[in-house]
């Protein structure tokens, strides 16, 4: 189990999980990354943003 | 298998009653006995309510043809109930009001917003507030609830967890509603005539709403606070979306702010906090809550500023009125504050 970065939520991390697998924030929905395993780390991956309008 | 719950519901031919004469009928606890309506007495409730068809063959009744029951619901007009609530307290051991007449605890409200006093001040201590996920226990234990008004609960839900912590100033808060045609009830006038009302935008009340007093009251906890409200009536039927802009006593990041959030409710079976960075539906949206009990609630902090844009969204006929009020009538009798209220809404729609 991992936190978000972003909301704080806890993420369910698989025991097959390796450093740099992209999963997704079950409550804010934010693509994170798997940055380290022991313990679990998690980091907002990169990503490209809509600008809706702006 | 226990008893059914016997209930009939007073002035049935409006939109909240009708929607909560829908979500009985497919309560499996629950046999609804008796519609009321002056207006259309000996006609079928689906004349007036044509989603019922099939559903039941009631026909609309007099208030003088009520006999007892179990529970009352009382969808009349503001200013009826206080006058009749004798001979309903007569009719039945519990009553759940969705009007305004008993939602204000202090009596000079009443005077401060309505404009006149109240008939029966001494009763007003005795109904529960009924925006559930902050009245639960009083609920439980009372007979008689008032439910609260629509726009208050999308505001109140909103704003909430930030007054309960301290963590919001009590003199800045500016909130503007937008709200669905329905919020009007469903008597005709020149003002919803349909080529005045299609495509309006209308400020229906800048300042001076009513509702204020139950936001003012639920959020105050007992001390002055400024509530600034805006209601703005729009193009669609269902729904309502509240955008409230709360000046932050102290800095916080929005992690932390998820927290506040999460704690208040996360537990809560119709509180989702919505908040995502991509999609089409990333804030509230009320369209995607049309005929279910959700409140959606997200936010934004303005990086610039103190400032935080809490934005709320429900369906007025049901979390803000008939939803509220099963959800209530569940509580009441010990049975899962879900049933009857299971539906999740439609996408697309």
């Amino acid at each position: 189990m991992g936190e978000c970065p972003v909301c704080g939520a806890k993420v369910p991390v698989g025991q097959g999980a390796v450093e740099g697998e992209l999963l997704a924030c079950p409550e804010c929905g934010t693509e994170l990354e798997v940055t380290g395993l022991n313990p679990v780390t998690l980091a907002e991956a990169p990503q490209e943003e809509e600008d809706w309008g702006e | 298998m226990p008893a059914k719950i016997r209930v009939s519901i007073v002035g049935g031919s409006g939109y909240a009653g009708g929607d909560l004469l829908r979500l009985l009928l497919g309560h499996p606890q629950v046999e609804v006995m008796q519609v009321t309506s002056e207006r259309f007495v000996g006609k079928f409730v689906h004349s007036l309510h044509p989603n019922l068809r099939k559903r039941t063959l009631l026909k609309f009744v007099s208030q003088e043809e009520l006999t007892s029951c179990d529970l009352l619901f009382l969808c009349l007009p503001h200013g009826s109930a206080m006058g009749k609530i004798d001979r309903f307290a007569g009719l039945a051991p519990r009553l759940i009001d969705l009007s305004a007449d008993f939602r204000l605890k202090n009596p000079a409200d009443y005077d401060r917003w309505y404009g006149k006093p109240h008939a029966r001040p001494e009763l007003l201590p005795k109904f529960a507030y009924g925006i559930c996920e902050l009245h639960r226990e009083a609920i439980r234990k009372s007979n008689w609830v008032s439910s609260a008004g629509c726009n208050a609960t999308a505001v109140i839900l909103g704003l909430y967890p930030l007054f309960k912590n301290g963590l919001a100033d009590k003199e800045r808060t500016v909130v503007e509603v937008k709200a669905g045609s329905s919020e009007g009830g469903n008597s005709a006038s020149d003002a919803s005539h349909h080529p005045e009302r299609a495509g309006c935008v209308r400020s229906y009340r800048p300042t001076g709403h009513r509702h204020a007093a139950e936001m003012i009251q639920e959020l105050g906890f007992g001390k002055e606070l400024a509530i600034h409200f805006s209601a703005t009536s729009i193009d669609m039927v269902r729904g309502i979306l509240a955008t409230c802009h709360v000046f932050l006593k102290r800095a916080m990041a929005e992690k932390e702010i998820w927290k506040v959030y999460r704690e208040a409710y996360g537990e809560e079976p119709f509180i989702r906090i919505v908040k995502e960075r991509e999609g089409n539906y990333r804030y509230p949206e009320p369209k995607l809550l049309a005929g279910t009990n959700f409140c959606d609630i997200g936010f934004e902090k303005d990086p610039h500023s103190d400032r935080l844009v809490v934005v709320s969204a429900i369906d007025n006929l049901m979390k803000g009125a008939a939803g509220q009020a099963l959800q209530a009538f569940n509580i009441m009798h010990g049975f899962d504050e879900s049933q009857g209220l299971e539906f999740t809404g439609l996408h697309p729609i």
